[in-house]
C-alpha cells in the first residue's frame, strides 16, 4: 500500500487521530467474544463486559437487564464517541464525518415518509430515527405529499438537497416509491463520498476508496436480489446501483439483465473477492449472504489502521463498534432464548 | 479550479514571466554584461553571508525540531487519553515530584514518549550550538576593496554561510522524521508497550542524520579565520 504521510497531518487531526487509535484498542477481541459466548445469563455477560473497555456502561443505573437495555447503552456509547470526535474536527476531518452521518440521515428520511404513509405519529417515530442522522425539521417530513413538495419544502434546508437531483423524479411517495428515493439517495450520497474520498488522495484515497467501492458494489447486489419477485424492472434497478464500485460498468449491465439468483451469482463470479463471497458455505454453516458481506467490510475496515495520517480511521471506527454492538446483540439474544447453537456466528473483529 | 490554485497559477505566470522579459530586454540591448555574478560576489560583504549562515542554522534547526515535536506531540495527547502511561511520568502527580526531588534521578524513568520528544529538541540543540560557534568566527577586517579584503576573509564568509545552511537543513529534515517516527512510536507503544523500545531505535537512526550536518558543518568552519 502507497504511503503518502502527510506532514501537517498532525496539526489539525493528531489528537483526535491518537484518541481514535486508543478508543480503537478497547473493541473486544476474539477471547472475549468466547468467554461472552459461554455466558449462561445476561448478568455474567455484565460482568465481564464490566473488565473491558465499556467498564460501568452497562451497571449504571438500576434498570432491568434487558437485551434492549444493552442494546440501547451500547448505541448511546457510540452516539457519545463520534460526537465527541465530530465536536473537536477541523475541515477536513469534519467534512468526513459530516458525510458519514448522511447515511443514517436518509435512512430517517425514508423512514418518516413511510411511517407517514401509514398513518403513524411522527411524535412516535422520532425517537426510533437514528440519533447520529438528525437534523432540523425532522418532523415535517411527513406532512409533503410528494417528492417535488419533500424536497422544496423541507429537504433544500439539509445537506441532503445536494443528493436529491435524481430522486425528485419520482411520481409517488409510496412504499415502493420510498424505497426507490432511498436508494436514490444513497446511490448520489455514495457518489459524492467517494469523489470527496478520491480528491482527498494519499492514505485516505487508498483506504477509503474500496471500502466504498464494496459498499457500492454491495447495495447493487442486494438491490438486484431484493427485486426478484416485485415490480422493479431491470431498467428501473440500474438507475438505482451506484456506479463507483468494482462492478461498474460491464458487472452492473449483466446485474441489471439478472433474472435469478444463479444469474446474479454467475456475475459475481467474474470478481474473485465476490466469487468466495457468494460461494456456498460448508454445509452446517448458517451463514448468510449478508453476513458473508459483513465479514468483508469487517475485514476491509480493519485495515484501514494500519496506516497513519488518514481520515479512514474515523470511518473504520465507527462500522466496527457499529459491528461490535450487533455482536453483542446477537450473544446477548442467544443466551436470553437459549439457542447456543447459533451463538458462534458473530463476526470476530481484531 | 478553487482559489488558491488560480493564485498561485498567477504567480508563478507572473514571475517566470518578468523573468523572461527581463532576460530578453538584456540580450536585445546588448546590456547581458550587468548581469555580473562575479561583481555580485565580490561587491557584497562577507559578514552578510556570514550572518545569513549563522540565522539559517538556527532557524531552519528550529523549524525542524518544532514540526518534529508537534507531529509527536499532538499523537501522545490523543494516545495519553486511552493509555496513560505512554506521556511523562516525571510531572504528572505530587507523588512523583517527591521522587523526583528526592530520589536519584536514575530510579524514576522518564515516559517513554517524551524520549521522542527530546531527541526533536536535540536537533534545535544542534542549530543553537552551530549558531554560536559559527558567530564567534565572525572577526572585523579593515578592508574595503576586494583587494583589500582579501580571498581569506572572502571564504570565511562563503564557508559561515555554507555551514550554516548544511546544519539548518539537515536538522529541518532531521526534525520532520524523528517527529514523524515520534508519532508512530507513541501510537504503537499505546496498544503494545513493548513495541516502544523497537520504535526507538528508527528514532535514532533518524535523528543521526542531524548529527551529520553538524559534524559536517564543524568540518567546514575548521579552517575559518576573519580578519587582517
Amino acid at each position: 500500500i502507497a504511503n503518502h504521510t502527510h506532514p501537517y497531518f498532525n496539526v489539525d487531526h493528531g489528537y483526535l487521530e491518537g484518541l481514535v487509535r486508543g478508543l480503537k484498542a478497547g473493541i473486544l477481541t476474539r477471547s472475549d467474544y468466547h468467554n461472552l459466548a459461554q455466558c449462561d445469563t445476561l448478568e455474567d455477560m455484565k460482568l465481564h463486559l464490566q473488565s473491558t473497555d465499556y467498564g460501568s456502561l452497562l451497571t449504571a443505573g438500576n434498570e432491568d437487564l434487558t437485551v434492549s437495555l444493552i442494546d440501547h447503552r451500547l448505541k448511546e456509547n457510540i452516539l457519545t464517541e463520534f460526537r465527541c470526535l465530530r465536536s473537536h474536527s477541523l475541515p477536513p476531518l469534519s467534512t468526513f464525518l459530516d458525510y458519514i452521518t448522511y447515511s443514517y440521515m436518509i435512512d430517517n428520511v425514508v423512514m418518516l415518509i413511510t411511517g407517514a404513509l401509514k398513518q403513524r405519529d411522527v411524535a412516535e417515530l422520532l425517537p426510533r430515527c437514528h440519533p447520529l442522522g438528525m437534523f432540523d425539521q425532522m418532523a415535517a417530513v411527513g406532512i409533503a405529499r410528494t417528492p417535488a413538495e419533500l424536497y422544496s419544502a423541507i429537504l433544500v434546508d439539509t445537506p441532503l438537497a445536494l443528493f436529491f437531483q435524481d430522486a425528485v423524479s419520482e411520481a409517488n411517495l409510496d412504499e415502493m416509491g420510498a424505497e426507490i428515493i432511498r436508494n436514490k439517495l444513497y446511490k448520489a450520497y455514495l457518489e459524492a463520498f467517494y469523489k470527496f474520498c478520491q480528491e482527498s488522495g494519499g492514505a485516505t484515497k487508498n483506504i477509503m476508496c474500496p471500502i466504498l467501492e464494496f459498499e457500492a458494489d454491495r447495495r447493487a447486489f442486494i438491490i438486484t436480489v431484493n427485486s426478484f419477485g416485485t415490480d422493479l424492472s431491470g431498467v428501473g434497478r440500474s438507475a438505482l446501483y451506484p456506479s463507483c464500485g468494482r462492478l461498474y460498468p460491464e458487472g452492473l449491465r449483466l446485474l441489471a439483465r439478472a433474472e435469478d439468483y444463479e444469474q446474479v451469482k454467475a456475475v459475481a463470479d467474474y470478481y474473485p473477492d465476490y466469487k468466495l463471497i457468494f460461494d456456498e458455505p460448508e454445509a452446517g454453516s448458517s451463514r448468510t449472504l449478508e453476513d458473508r458481506f459483513f465479514e468483508r467490510e469487517v475485514k476491509l475496515n480493519t485495515l484501514a489502521f494500519l496506516e497513519q495520517f488518514h481520515l479512514g480511521v474515523f470511518y473504520s471506527y465507527l462500522k466496527l463498534k457499529e459491528q461490535e454492538a450487533r455482536n453483542i446483540i446477537w450473544i446477548a439474544e442467544c443466551v436470553t432464548q437459549r439457542q447456543k447453537s447459533k451463538i458462534d456466528n458473530y463476526i470476530p473483529i481484531f | 479550479m478553487n482559489g488558491h490554485a488560480i493564485l498561485y497559477t498567477g504567480v508563478t505566470l507572473a514571475f517566470w514571466s518578468t523573468i523572461l522579459i527581463v532576460g530578453i530586454c538584456y540580450t536585445i540591448f546588448d546590456l547581458g554584461f550587468r548581469f555580473d555574478v562575479a561583481w555580485f560576489l565580490t561587491e557584497t560583504s562577507p559578514f552578510m553571508w556570514a550572518n545569513l549562515g549563522i540565522g539559517l542554522a538556527i532557524s531552519l534547526s528550529v523549524v525542524g525540531a518544532a514540526w518534529g515535536i508537534y507531529i509527536t506531540g499532538s499523537s501522545i495527547i490523543g494516545g495519553g487519553v486511552k493509555a496513560p502511561r505512554i506521556k511523562t511520568k516525571n510531572l504528572v502527580s505530587s507523588e512523583d515530584i517527591k521522587t523526583v526531588i528526592g530520589c536519584p534521578i536514575g530510579r524514576r524513568t522518564i515516559g517513554p514518549a517524551s524520549s521522542s520528544i527530546i531527541f526533536c529538541e536535540a536537533v534545535a540543540i544542534y542549530g543553537i550550538i552551530m549558531a554560536i560557534v559559527i558567530s564567534n568566527m565572525a572577526e572585523s577586517f579593515s578592508g574595503t576593496t576586494p583587494e583589500t579584503i582579501g580571498a581569506r576573509n572572502y571564504q570565511a564568509g562563503y564557508s559561515m554561510f555554507g555551514a550554516g545552511l548544511t546544519v539548518g537543513f539537515s536538522n529541518l529534515f532531521c526534525g520532520i522524521c524523528v517527529g514523524i517516527v515520534g508519532s508512530g512510536a507513541a501510537l504503537a507503544d499505546a496498544q503494545n508497550g513493548s513495541l516502544f523500545v523497537k520504535i526507538l531505535i528508527v528514532e535514532i537512526f533518524g535523528s543521526a542524520i542531524g548529527l551529520f550536518g553538524v559534524i559536517v558543518a564543524i568540518l567546514q568552519t575548521s579552517k575559518v579565520k576573519m580578519g587582517d
